[in-house]
């Protein structure tokens, strides 16, 4: 997808700004009047909601006693940061998104690499690697669980120095890790594509001069290949990071949060649902909100991803 | 460096291998999983093809001739399952596309204000964590008759995929050479014509991807399908797949489950085998390029 960026849209502007300004006022009432329905449909969606969620957070509110429910201020706010329960979610969310974004990243690379150098079957190559993306995560959860399984998994014993009877499940790390591996070889692919993308924008004579100039392999990785690559790279990061942030599907499968595994989307699906707890539910979806917020701002401030330029406007 | 060569070539075999291993062997495990009997998924049988290949866990879950005691109402519950899946997907991607070619055929051709307000609204909704609504929208959809419904899961599904669409679709959409409807106006045809014959063969390739991409994620899409739904009247199956008991609650039903999950992953094989360059076009033009 690297066509040349020749907008229709300039023309068409340029030739209504020409014509006079009621063409352009008309088109930019049709304009709005085509967004409008997926705009509405958005906001009131996700918008409302929201805000919805913002109001309840302030209410002791619990479906199963809906009489008692009184408007307590900030109160849930306190009790979910005050609460060990939360922070650990927190933390092994924040664990999962850092460490499987990491080795995606790597393997992903090493991966798109391989696809763009690939000349024969490279079609068997691409629709492998859609088929971990296109499988259903509950499906992959229920694999990797199974594969694990200290009864009937082949884990045990494929992989050496580990005992027949090991429980992955039995313990904090073990299902940490058994996690982990269902996340990333779900989405690795998706990573790898991203950067194949990217891989296939950086010129080809730019590195067949650097080979000339006598470069080795690792300088044409990290003097050529790696800084043009960037906005992709950023881009795919900032996408897989907010993503892994909602974790859900494969601990809701894998373990329903035993052994301390459990996320801060199944906390927060627990509180509102299980225990239909919606006021302090709604406080949580706030925290979870805002903190997506921070984390997409954290990550475009610190790595400066350039999202305009990533989308070929710049 | 001929050696150079060979062992670049060598490097990329090697590579090309592990790739078919790490995205086929789950799936190889689980389809192996499938053909196995109650006495090969119990403790201590851990090798990983079946010895004693059975279709008994096909035969429960799609309710096709005897079926094992115990497992009569899984067949029917899957099948409700599927069907409501197969619906609910099949509605919120025919309206989510429609939605999203309007806006993307606007972002892409006109000249409005608000566009960056929209595009920055659809990336926002794109990485919304969707587990933040649900107590608001399991609280609003009670009270408004939609919990447990097609519609109440048709309704979110369709905005949480209208972000990728719009995407997808409006940059496909600015790669139309949309000068060629004014030729072929000039060439004489009508303008219903021009656009009909000229304008939407080119825009039907990602019109198509963009409605493969959000049939995708409404077939995966789990955190809604178990907090909005509380039947098999509407729910889904990634949420009824997570519903399996066997008999043994410290045991599950490997094998059925295994058989449940081929029969849900066979049409996205499918899907995938037959569009893999439409695909792989639409998710790095949506996300890197956009």
């Amino acid at each position: 997808m690297t066509a040349t960026q020749a907008p229709p849209k300039q023309d068409s502007a340029r030739q209504a700004r020409a014509v006079g300004s009621d063409r352009s006022k008309a088109e930019n009432r049709l304009g709005q009047k085509l967004v409008a329905p997926a705009v509405v449909l958005m906001l009131l969606v996700t918008a409302y909601p929201m805000l919805q969620a913002l109001y309840l957070s302030m209410f002791r509110y619990r479906l199963t006693a809906p009489d008692d429910r009184e408007f307590i201020w900030f109160s849930n706010y306190a009790t979910v940061l005050t609460d060990r329960l939360f922070w650990q979610d927190t933390w092994n969310t924040l664990l999962i998104m850092v460490v499987t974004v990491a080795i995606e990243l790597v393997i992903g690379f090493a991966f798109a690499m391989v696809m763009h150098r690939v000349v024969f079957a490279r079609g068997v190559v691409r629709t492998s690697i859609l088929i971990p993306y296109g499988i259903i995560t509950v499906v992959s959860a229920f694999a990797w669980q199974f594969a694990f399984s200290l009864n009937n998994g082949f884990v045990n014993s494929w992989v050496p120095f580990i005992e027949d009877n090991f429980n992955w499940f039995g313990d904090h790390w073990p299902a940490m890790f058994a996690i982990m591996v269902s996340e990333i070889w779900k989405t690795t692919p998706f990573m790898a594509l991203l950067l194949l993308a990217g891989l296939s924008q950086v010129s080809e004579d730019m590195l067949e001069a650097a080979k000339v100039d006598g470069a080795t392999w690792w300088q044409r990785l990290t003097k050529v290949i790696l800084p043009n690559m960037r906005a992709a790279i950023m881009v795919a990061v900032l996408f897989r990071a907010l993503d892994a942030y909602r974790i859900f599907d494969n601990i809701f499968v894998m373990t329903k949060g035993a052994q301390d595994t459990e996320s801060v989307s199944f906390l927060t699906y627990r509180q509102s649902i299980e225990q239909v707890q919606l006021g302090l539910g709604s406080a949580l979806s706030v925290l979870l909100f805002l903190s997506v917020l921070l984390l997409a701002w954290g990550i475009v401030k610190v790595f400066r991803v350039d999202l305009a330029q990533a989308r070929g406007e710049g | 460096m001929a050696g150079n060569t060979n062992k670049t070539t060598a490097g990329t075999w090697v590579g090309f291998v592990l790739i078919l291993v790490w995205c086929l062997l789950p799936v190889a495990w689980i389809i192996s999983l499938s053909f196995k009997g109650p006495g090969e998924t119990g403790a201590g049988s851990a090798q990983f093809l079946p010895k004693d290949p059975t279709f008994q866990n096909y035969r429960d879950i799609l309710g096709i001739g005897s079926v094992t005691p115990g497992q009569e109402a899984t067949a029917g519950d899957f099948i409700d399952a599927l069907r409501n899946s197969f619906f609910i997907s099949l509605i919120a991607t025919v309206l989510a596309v429609i939605f999203a070619t309007l806006a993307a055929y606007a972002i892409a051709r006109l000249e409005f204000k608000g566009k960056r307000v929209v595009l920055t609204m659809a990336l926002a909704i794109a990485m919304f964590p969707v587990v933040a609504l649900v107590g608001p929208l399991f609280d609003m959809w009670r009270t408004v008759g939609l919990f447990n419904t097609w519609p109440g899961l048709i309704i979110p599904y369709m905005t949480f995929t209208l972000p990728l669409a719009i995407w997808t679709l409006s940059a496909f959409f600015r790669e139309i050479p949309w000068e060629m409807e004014q030729a072929a106006q000039v060439d004489g045809a009508t303008s219903w014509q021009a656009f009909r014959k000229v304008i939407v063969p080119l825009a039907a390739p990602g019109v198509f991807t963009a409605a493969i991409l959000t049939f995708f994620f409404a077939w995966n899409e789990f955190v809604l399908a178990i907090s909005l739904t509380s039947t098999t009247g509407s729910r889904t199956v990634p949420a009824q797949l997570s519903f399996f008991v066997g008999p043994d609650p410290f045991n599950p039903p490997y094998g059925t489950l295994a058989a449940a999950s081929v029969v849900v992953t066979v049409p996205i094989i499918v899907i995938v085998l037959l569009f893999q360059r439409k695909i792989v076009a639409g998710l790095t033009s949506g996300a890197v390029k956009g």
